[in-house]
């Protein structure tokens, strides 16, 4: 290893970088670029469901029900009607997601001290956010006739009776349940993926397509050289779409930050070696420009993506697939951001995950000196 | 010890032998010529040299170190100039230098002193800021040039230089190469332009993989010399060409420029043969005059001999 031979590669890669103004502005945008889209797109909070109630029954029992839904603001009212079709046609023109239908007896039968049913209607072409909303109307419909029984309750014995058992329900770590807390440091771990696979999936390609590769493989210039050379010119842009994207997601998205700065460095860093030695290593293997920068987006926004859990939950996919992401680095770098930021934890619950991360790097480091070790033909 | 030293070197890809047992030695301070059509397998005996590809058999070596065992001491003692123009064109001149002074490892102390002498022997001085994709292609060639001997290395391989550079830049670019070799550089070159041989000190004429003939520019001409040339202007070159045809004394007809170029064994005998057969076709001879074979010659009939041979 020689240092010298080693710097002149990273001078030389640092000159093409700040030579293509567009491509450096793009991997300094890019992050800021996706935070926003992302974090404000992929929101995953499902609130102010357009909503449309049929009421059959008309009594003042179904109007305190109305009410409720009114009040709260899991639901938005977009019209009260008089008949099935007109919520049928709401949801085949997606312009409400639920339709409440109150039955023509509901007083009758809660003045019986009969169940009275309620009909809920839900677009389920979005799956996800039909069982949400499911989940809030169950949830408001209960809590209201529980309220209702132990009134009715009360009335009849005289006396004030609570309900058995009362859940006090606290969230930790992302206590106001907002998926931006949830989203955004997931998603600089798939962003810096993407960025490391963009800076340098051309980078050897580049060489061999243009024949400077034979040049330099005349010389006694060594792969490890030139791999740990190329890397460090990268790794100062990829620094610095890092801090952008910790001080986007701290400062525009108001994201908690708990945990260690260090130990975010530290994490960042070696995440970050992995992922240029990495895109190094497919640039090397591809040899020209075209499949590397295929090869590379592939290889690196599709894993990172799907299968780091940053937002697509690890534990509900199948055992094949959650058998893979224990090969996926952004999966262990996506436990850290949460941990630092949400969590506030420290090396002694995220060492496993860092450790996986230093190891990482450094077998891409040897993959991609031996990919570059092979001669001409 | 010669600079560069081969036995029986071959490299196969798959089926096809591109190098075909090469043996040659080659002296320091020379200037070693590799002639031969595209293909014929003179940048690969040139990577194989440059420790770029694996010989598949025999041997070779370069400053005495074993191009397949010792590629990186040979890599520290060669310099390389590919067939592709090889510099980054997104760098400048300088910067270019100075990255080719950091990979070759040249010392601290040498470092401002191998610049300014590569700058002006490239004739750059007044340039270093410029991108090199600016430059002309004689520029570019010289610069190329510069940086592949920047850590001064005693063995040069430049792979066909002067392809795609003016007649001009050319003859400029012998000049320099013509400089090294007087300091003691080994100068390994290849090259597909017939003029150029006539600069090379020795000279190997590749064909198919094989070297088909190895000497100084005068001896692979006096090779000839068994067989003379003669220089025919007439009026009908093609109707000529099937008239010689088979006429005793002459050995081959070639179109060359305007004219033809008639092998023969005995100028005057055959001269008077050629005149006699041509008045009576009716064809006017406007020129018919005996010259020194050129290297293009040379090349053609060596070609020819060994098409014969295969046929």
């Amino acid at each position: 290893m020689s240092y010298r031979r080693m710097r002149a590669i990273c001078i030389k890669e640092l000159h093409h970088i700040t030579r293509d103004v567009r491509s450096l502005a793009l991997a300094l945008l890019l992050p800021v670029l996706m935070l926003l889209l992302f974090g404000f797109a992929l929101s995953l909070d499902v609130d102010r469901i357009p909503t449309m109630i049929y009421d059959q029954s008309q009594t003042a029992e179904s109007r305190a029900l109305v009410r409720q839904f009114q009040g709260s603001r899991f639901f938005e009212i977009r019209g009260m009607v008089r008949e099935y079709p007109t919520i049928e046609r709401g949801i085949d023109r997606s312009r409400i997601l639920m339709g409440v239908v109150i039955p023509i007896d509901y007083a009758e039968k809660l003045g019986a001290g009969q169940e009275a049913q309620v009909q809920i209607l839900l677009d389920g072409s979005d799956s996800n956010t039909a069982s949400i909303a499911l989940g809030y109307a169950e949830s408001l419909v209960r809590g209201y006739s529980l309220e209702l029984r132990t009134l009715a309750l009360n009335r009849r014995a005289g006396e004030r009776l609570t309900p058995p058992v009362d859940a006090r329900l606290r969230v930790w770590y992302n206590s106001s349940l907002e998926s931006k807390n949830y989203v955004v440091p997931g998603l600089i771990a798939v962003i810096l993926q993407i960025i490391a696979a963009l800076l340098t999936s051309l980078t050897i390609a580049r060489e061999w397509e243009m024949g400077t590769m034979e040049q330099i493989l005349s010389t006694p210039l060594r792969p490890a050289e030139m791999v740990l050379g190329k890397m460090f010119a990268y790794f100062a842009v990829g620094l610095a779409d890092a801090t952008i994207a910790v001080l986007v997601g701290v400062f525009v998205f108001e994201v908690p930050f708990r945990g260690s700065l260090p130990l975010l460095a530290v994490s960042t860093c070696v995440f970050l070696f992995g992922a240029l030695f990495f895109g190094i290593f497919v640039s090397a293997a591809a040899r020209t420009q075209a499949a590397a920068y295929q090869m590379g987006i592939l290889s690196s926004f599709l894993p990172a993506f799907l299968l780091s859990g940053f937002v697509y939950s690890i534990e509900t996919m199948p055992w094949v697939i959650q058998v893979i992401t224990h090969i996926v680095p952004a999966r262990y770098m996506v436990t850290i951001l949460k941990g630092i930021f949400l969590k506030g934890v420290g090396l002694s619950v995220l060492w496993g995950e860092l450790g996986f991360l230093t190891l990482y790097a450094l077998i891409v480091f040897l993959l991609a000196t031996r990919k570059l070790n092979q001669k001409l033909g | 010890m010669n600079s560069v030293e081969t036995q029986l070197l071959v490299k196969n890809f798959g089926a096809f032998v591109a190098v075909d047992r090469v043996s040659l030695a080659v002296e320091k301070g020379e200037i070693f010529g590799f002639l031969g059509p595209n293909g014929a397998g003179k940048s690969t005996t040139i990577r194989m040299l440059c420790g770029l590809l694996t010989p598949s058999a025999g041997r070779a070596s370069v400053n005495g170190f074993d191009v397949a065992r010792q590629p990186e001491e040979v890599r520290r003692t060669i310099g390389y100039m590919s067939q592709k123009f090889s510099l980054y064109d997104d760098l400048t001149v300088e910067e270019n230098i100075d990255f080719f002074t950091g990979i070759y490892g040249v010392p601290r102390e040498k470092r401002a002193a191998r610049k300014a002498y590569v700058l002006e022997m490239a004739n750059l001085a007044g340039r270093r800021n410029a991108l090199t994709r600016t430059l002309s292609g004689g520029w570019k060639q010289r610069l190329a040039l510069g940086c592949a001997i920047l850590h001064d290395p005693p063995v040069l391989f430049l792979d066909e230089p002067t392809s795609g550079v003016d007649p001009l830049a050319r003859g400029a670019f012998w000049g320099l190469i013509h400089d090294l070799s007087e300091t003691g550089h080994t100068i390994f070159v290849s090259t597909h332009y017939m003029d150029e041989a006539e600069y090379c000190h020795r000279l190997a004429l590749m064909y198919r993989g094989k070297v088909i003939a190895l000497g100084t520019p005068a001896e692979l001409k006096a090779g000839l010399t068994s067989h003379s040339l003669l220089n025919l202007e007439s009026s009908e070159p093609l109707e000529t060409m099937r008239a010689l045809e088979g006429l005793a004394g002459v050995h081959d007809v070639a179109v060359f420029g305007g004219g033809l170029h008639v092998t023969v064994d005995d100028v005057d005998a055959t001269s008077a043969q050629v005149r006699e057969r041509l008045a009576a076709q009716g064809i006017e001879v406007r020129k018919l005059e005996r010259i020194e074979p050129s290297m293009e010659d040379v090349f053609v009939a060596l070609i020819e001999a060994e098409e014969r041979k295969a046929a």
